[in-house]
C-alpha cells in the first residue's frame, strides 16, 4: 500500500524530534481523527534582512503516511523564507513523497496546516 | 529480511501440508453425476459431511457446505429473514461486518435490527437480551468467538433465552471452531470456515438445525438440499474436514499458553492495556492498546521486521474509520488507533513471541518519543 521510499522515510525521519526553545510551535489534530502533528520551528533573520526557518522538527501521533509526510515538509521548508514557507501547500510534500494512497492525503495537509500555525504563532509574537 | 513471523492467524492460516496433500488427492468428479466417478465424488462428500458433523455433535444432513464464512452468516441470516413473516432480529455491536452489513441490508427491507451492547470486556448482557425479544423477533444471531478480542460468549446459556421465548438462535463461530467445545446442542445455526482453520480459503459450512426453514440466496441446481446450489466444492470440502481431524486438544492448550504468556510480557510495558477478558478467550487472541502511539505505525516497523500483525486503528481501515468492535467496548478513540491484534497459530513458537516482544518494546519506545501526546 505504501511506496518503499514513503515506508523508509517513516522508519527513519530526519526530523522527528522535540525542539528546546523554539521559535514557535503549531499543534493540529486530535485523537478522534487519530492524527496529532506538532512542529518546532526555530526563526533567524539572514543577512538580507529576511526571516528564514533556520531549524525545524515535529512531534507526531499518527499512522506511516503522518510521520513521512510531516517529515518531507520539514525538509522542504527547512531554510526557507517564512513568506516562502507558508506557500508550501500539501501538493508539494505529496509530489516529494512519491505516490501516497488516496485516502491518506488528508495526513499531508494536516502537516501543513501545522506549520501554518507554528509561523502564525511566530508572527503573533513578534507583533505583541 | 530475516524470517517471517506470521501472528495474523485470525485473518488466515497457513495451509497444513496434510491438508494439502489430501486436496491433491481428493477425487475431481461432481458429486451430482450418476457414474463411477461421480460416487467416487459424492463417497468423498458425504464422508468430509461426516467429519464437520460429528465435529460439532449435529447429523450429517444438517450440515450444508458453503463458500465460506460470509456465506454462510448471510445464507442464515437472509435465509431466515426470507423464510420467516416476523421482521425483528437482535444482534451485537462486536459482530463481524458479513453479520452486521447482512442486518443493515435487512433493514433497508423493513425489517428491525436490535444491536446489543456488551461489557467492558466485549460479553453481552443475558437480561438485555432477553429484554430485546419481542414477539416480532425471529432471530438472535450472535458471535461466538469474537475476532478482534477473543470474547467468547456463553453459548449455553443464549440458547437458553432464545428457546424460552421460540427464537431461532445463530452464531458466527469462524474463529472458535475447533478452538472451544463448539456443539450443535447450544444453537439452531453455526457458521463454520476451513481457512481459519489450516484450511483452504473458499470453503466453509452451515449447520442447520433439522426442521428450520431456510430460503437459499443461490437458486439452481438444487444441490446440497437446495440450499445452496453450484457444483460442489468437492477438493475443498475434503480439505476442510482432514483440516478439522487434525486440529487437536493439545494445540488449544499450547496457543493458550503462549497467549498467556505474550499478554503478561506486553503487559509489563507502561500504558498498555490488554482488549477483550482474561479469562473466556479465544486461545491465540492478544489484542492490546498502546497509549500514546497509533497501530498502523507500531504494525509497520513490526512488518519491516518480519512480524505480520493487524490493527483497529482507523488509519489502516478503508473506511478510516476505527474498529466498531473496540469502540462498541469504549467510545474511547485513542484505545481504538493504538490497537494491535496478534493471533496464534500452532505453528507460533515461543522464541517468535520472544523475538516480536523484544521488536515491541523497542517500536513502542521509540513511537512514544515522537508522539506529541505524552512523554513516558
Amino acid at each position: 500500500m505504501y511506496s518503499k521510499k514513503v515506508l523508509q522515510r517513516f522508519q527513519k525521519p530526519k526530523f522527528a524530534k522535540k525542539m528546546k526553545d523554539p521559535s514557535s510551535k503549531g499543534k493540529v489534530g486530535n485523537t478522534k481523527c487519530g492524527d496529532i502533528m506538532e512542529i518546532f520551528i526555530k526563526v533567524k533573520t539572514d543577512k538580507n534582512g529576511d526571516e528564514i526557518i533556520k531549524d525545524i522538527s515535529f512531534l507526531t501521533y499518527g499512522c506511516v503516511a503522518a510521520i513521512a509526510s510531516t517529515d518531507y515538509l520539514c525538509e522542504i521548508a527547512k531554510g526557507k523564507t517564512l513568506e516562502k514557507a507558508l506557500k508550501i501547500t500539501s501538493k508539494d510534500v505529496v509530489k516529494k513523497m512519491g505516490s501516497v494512497p488516496a485516502i491518506k492525503l488528508h495526513c499531508s495537509v494536516l502537516a501543513q496546516k501545522a506549520l501554518k500555525e507554528a509561523i502564525e504563532e511566530y508572527k503573533n509574537k513578534k507583533e505583541k | 529480511m530475516a524470517k517471517t513471523i506470521y501472528l495474523d492467524n485470525g485473518a488466515t492460516t497457513a495451509l497444513d501440508p496434510k491438508v494439502d496433500e489430501t486436496i491433491k488427492n481428493a477425487p475431481y468428479g461432481n458429486p451430482a453425476s450418476t457414474h463411477s466417478i461421480g460416487i467416487e465424488a459424492k463417497r468423498a462428500l458425504e464422508e468430509a459431511r461426516h467429519v464437520i458433523a460429528k465435529s460439532i455433535k449435529a447429523k450429517d444432513n444438517e450440515i450444508i457446505f458453503t463458500s465460506g464464512g460470509t456465506e454462510s452468516n448471510n445464507l442464515a441470516i437472509k435465509g431466515l429473514a426470507f423464510a420467516d413473516n416476523k421482521k425483528h432480529i437482535i444482534t451485537t455491536k462486536i459482530e463481524h461486518n458479513c453479520v452486521l452489513n447482512a442486518c443493515k441490508w435487512l433493514e433497508t427491507q423493513e425489517f428491525k435490527v436490535t444491536y446489543l451492547d456488551t461489557d467492558k470486556e466485549g460479553f453481552i448482557s443475558l437480561e438485555e437480551l432477553e429484554k430485546a425479544i419481542t414477539e416480532d423477533t425471529f432471530l438472535v444471531s450472535i458471535i461466538h468467538g469474537n475476532n478482534e478480542i477473543g470474547t467468547i460468549q456463553d453459548l449455553k446459556q443464549i440458547y437458553n433465552i432464545c428457546k424460552k421465548h421460540n427464537v431461532i438462535f445463530h452464531t458466527d463461530a469462524c474463529q472458535s471452531y475447533t478452538k472451544t467445545d463448539l456443539s450443535a446442542k447450544h444453537a439452531d445455526l453455526i457458521t463454520l470456515n476451513a481457512h481459519k482453520i489450516h484450511g483452504p480459503k473458499g470453503v466453509g459450512a452451515l449447520y442447520i438445525r433439522k426442521g428450520i426453514k431456510i430460503t437459499p440466496l443461490a437458486h439452481g441446481g438444487n444441490h446440497e438440499e437446495g440450499l445452496r446450489s453450484g457444483t460442489v466444492n468437492v477438493p475443498g470440502i475434503v480439505g476442510f474436514a482432514k483440516a478439522v481431524q487434525i486440529a487437536k486438544k493439545r494445540h488449544v492448550r499450547y496457543m493458550a499458553k503462549l497467549r498467556d504468556y505474550m499478554i503478561k510480557e506486553i503487559l509489563k510495558i507502561p500504558k498498555t492495556q490488554l482488549n477483550g477478558p482474561e479469562k473466556n478467550r479465544l486461545c491465540n487472541n492478544i489484542n492490546i492498546s498502546f497509549r500514546y502511539i497509533e497501530g498502523e505505525s507500531l504494525g509497520s516497523f513490526l512488518d519491516a521486521k518480519g512480524i505480520c500483525t493487524s490493527t483497529g486503528s482507523a488509519c489502516s481501515s478503508h473506511s478510516l474509520e476505527p474498529s466498531h468492535v473496540l469502540m462498541a467496548l469504549e467510545d474511547n478513540h485513542e484505545r481504538a488507533h493504538g490497537s494491535i491484534r496478534f493471533t496464534l497459530s500452532k505453528y507460533t513458537k515461543k522464541e517468535d513471541i520472544d523475538y516480536t516482544l523484544a521488536e515491541i518494546k523497542k517500536t513502542v519506545k521509540k513511537l512514544r518519543r515522537l508522539s506529541p501526546l505524552a512523554r513516558v
